[in-house]
């Protein structure tokens, strides 16, 4: 069990910069997922840390001892590949005994440990296929029972199950899952499905072009972006964005989208004017835009034009102005397109964030 | 585009009448026929021999003597050792092949400036004719005025002129004519082995000679085993080099037959011999193959 600290981590290859000067602390026993759009660091984070890729500059800390110039076998870091990188050549047991005889331990010792490895993922009638067997599913939890059988201070998964499909990857999500909880061991995750990552995390690290964006629980990172990055990458369908303008006119205020103004509580302007951003950005995902069949206070007619069934529910593109708004109703809540319906944006769910810069001004609105 | 290519030249070879099996005829044939009068033909007419007393010098009819021939020549002392002089070579040259090859080849396995030039510049040696090394090696191993005793300083050592040093310092020359090619041959192993695997294996706390022997060896066994059998049947056949080098002193199995055939002009027991050395050869690669065969399953 291990806490990993990782101080001013700066890495180039060549003339790019890869990682811009990450620094995070991740506790003993906590599950940390970096994700984030293919190329923005956070796969080679990942290798740095265990030691197959070279940082350029900072500190890398395993249990406040400082290892960046140890050589990846010296760290006591299981990694799991991708693309699994399981021993071609050797049986399922041999994989998975690989890094025990490596060491040099005893024979009956190793026995052991594999089988109680090969009962903890119900891999027991694997044992003596060639990896090229197979499936998918299989060779990784493979990977990870070569990973986990000899009990490393930290566990590192390189988008582990990217490579299944769909159904394979919601069974092998739960089984890691299971499987953390079990080992408890610290485990730092890679990747770029945001569903994976608010599934499996204790905390979310959001990457984008070698800078952490934010790090926060999936709740924070999901109720609270720090930026328009994070507000657009994670969730799906992604939160609306456009660029807004408050007006305040009789005591009333209204944020103006492409013409169309919705009603905003009072508090907006005090808190927009302590702010001083230039040019605000409105945010508000599907489900923060409300709608109704009837008239009410504070709603506004808007026109449906597109409708897409999830099943659980429905998301409606309305037409703003020249803009498209996103909401998610009730399943069948609108019958067909064209038809006229009442919206409104839920204050409690909108997020400003300050267009130039694109980070979040923090405003939180009550009802 | 190939495949455009292809469909594109056939429908015109169709236009002119010709059918897909007559231009797979027209491929084929002639490759038959070349391999039929040259190969085919000679290798079954010598086995007709190999049951004859018949020398080609003389203007008399072959006379079938049966088995004779085999039964001679695998009492003779002078063919066993032969035999075992071939054997002896094989081993050293061949053992010593594999070793400087994959040696250089494991050196090679790695980014460095100018790798490619360096890789082509070791494989000068095999692209040169033996004729030419034997002769060069021969002057090499000089003893009064060649480099190798002035560089080594040990006097007027006889490399040619006995049994033991002549294998030896033929086998030499053969290793450093041969090897580039069990490098080349390993390197393309080496290379093919996935960077992930040396990388799970850091992670495993692999030491290098426990991955070199759990990782490497394995998966670049199959290409070695290749090489392996090739440079053993070249080196069972052994002639140029030998010939060329010390003929008195290494006298290999090709060498004997030759001397059989082509000084001694005996026709039907040089045919037997030399189905022999076929019929060993054919064996030793079998037995190579069986293990290739092994290693390709895994």
């Amino acid at each position: 069990m291990a806490e990993i600290e990782l101080r001013h981590i700066q890495k180039y290859f060549g003339a790019v910069h890869v990682i811009r000067d990450v620094n995070l602390t991740i506790r003993d026993r906590e599950f940390v997922v970096l994700l984030g759009p293919s190329g923005c660091g956070k796969t080679t984070t990942l290798r740095a840390i265990a030691g197959l890729e070279e940082i350029s500059s900072g500190e890398i800390l395993i249990d406040g001892k400082p290892v960046q110039n140890l050589h990846a076998s010296e760290r006591d870091i299981a990694f799991v590949f991708q693309l699994y990188a399981l021993y071609p050549h050797l049986s399922v047991f041999e994989n998975i005994a690989f890094p025990l005889k490596a060491t040099g331990m005893a024979k009956a010792e190793v026995d052991r440990s594999v089988m109680a490895i090969a009962d903890a993922l119900a891999i027991h009638h694997l044992l003596s296929l060639r990896p090229s067997a197979l499936s998918g599913g299989d060779m990784q939890r493979v990977a990870i029972g070569r990973a986990l059988v000899r009990r490393p201070k930290a566990l590192l998964l390189d988008e582990p199950i990217g490579a299944l499909d769909a159904k394979l990857r919601e069974d092998m999500r739960v089984e890691l899952k299971r499987l953390h909880l079990e080992n408890g061991s610290t485990s730092i995750y890679v990747t770029h499905d945001q569903v994976e990552a608010m599934s499996l995390a204790d905390r979310i690290v959001v990457m984008h072009d070698g800078i952490l964006q934010q790090v926060g629980t999936p709740s924070e990172v999901y109720l609270r972006p720090a930026n328009l990055f994070v507000a657009q990458f994670i969730g799906s369908p992604v939160m609306n964005i456009a660029e807004a303008s408050i007006t305040s006119s009789g005591g009333k205020v209204a944020v103006e989208l492409d013409g169309e103004s919705f009603a905003m509580p009072h508090d907006l302007v005090g808190m927009l004017v302590e702010k001083n951003a230039d040019r605000i950005s409105l945010g508000v995902r599907p489900e923060g835009v409300l709608l109704s069949h009837e008239e009410k206070a504070g709603y506004r007619p808007v026109e449906a034009h597109i409708i897409q069934p999830y099943g659980p529910f429905d998301i409606v593109d309305l037409r703003v102005g020249s803009q498209t708004l996103r909401a998610r109703t009730h399943t069948g809540f609108v019958e067909k397109a064209g038809e006229r319906v009442w919206a409104r944006i839920d204050p409690a769910q909108a997020h400003f964030f300050d267009t130039a810069s694109g980070n979040s001004l923090e405003i939180r609105l009550s009802e | 585009m190939a495949v455009l290519a292809t469909l594109d030249s056939g429908s015109r070879a169709a236009a002119r009448g010709w059918s897909d099996l007559a231009i797979r005829n027209a491929f084929i044939l002639p490759t038959i026929a070349f391999l039929i009068v040259f190969n085919i033909f000679p290798l079954i007419y010598s086995l007709g021999f190999s049951f004859t007393e018949y020398r080609v010098s003389l203007q008399k009819p072959a006379e079938f003597v049966g088995l004779q021939n085999y039964a001679d020549l695998l009492s003779d002392p002078a063919i066993w050792r032969s035999f075992t002089t071939t054997a002896q070579y094989v081993i050293v040259s061949v053992g010593g092949q594999m070793i400087v090859g994959f040696g250089l080849a494991l050196l090679l396995n790695r980014p460095f400036k100018f790798k490619g030039l360096v890789t082509t510049l070791l494989m000068l040696p095999m692209m040169l004719s033996p004729a030419v090394v034997g002769l060069f090696w021969k002057l090499l191993y000089d003893p009064s005025w060649g480099p190798i005793n002035y560089a080594l300083g040990i006097g007027k050592f006889e490399w040619l002129s006995n049994r033991v040093n002549a294998l030896f310092a033929v086998a030499i020359t053969d290793i450093w004519m041969w090897s580039p090619f069990v490098m080349l041959l390993s390197l393309a192993g080496l290379s093919a082995i996935p960077k992930s695997l040396y990388e799970a294996a850091a992670i495993d706390r692999a030491s290098w000679w426990y991955t070199f022997r759990r990782i490497t060896l394995p998966l670049v066994s199959p290409l070695l085993l290749i090489a392996l059998i090739f440079r053993t049947m070249e080196a069972f056949k052994a002639f140029d080099l030998p010939f060329i080098m010390s003929t008195a002193s290494v006298e290999t199995i090709a060498i004997k037959l030759y001397q059989m055939a082509f000084q001694g002009w005996d026709t039907g027991r040089a045919s037997a011999l030399a189905y022999i050395v076929l019929i060993v050869v054919v064996c030793i690669t079998n037995i190579y193959v069986k293990y290739l065969n092994r290693a390709k399953e895994r």
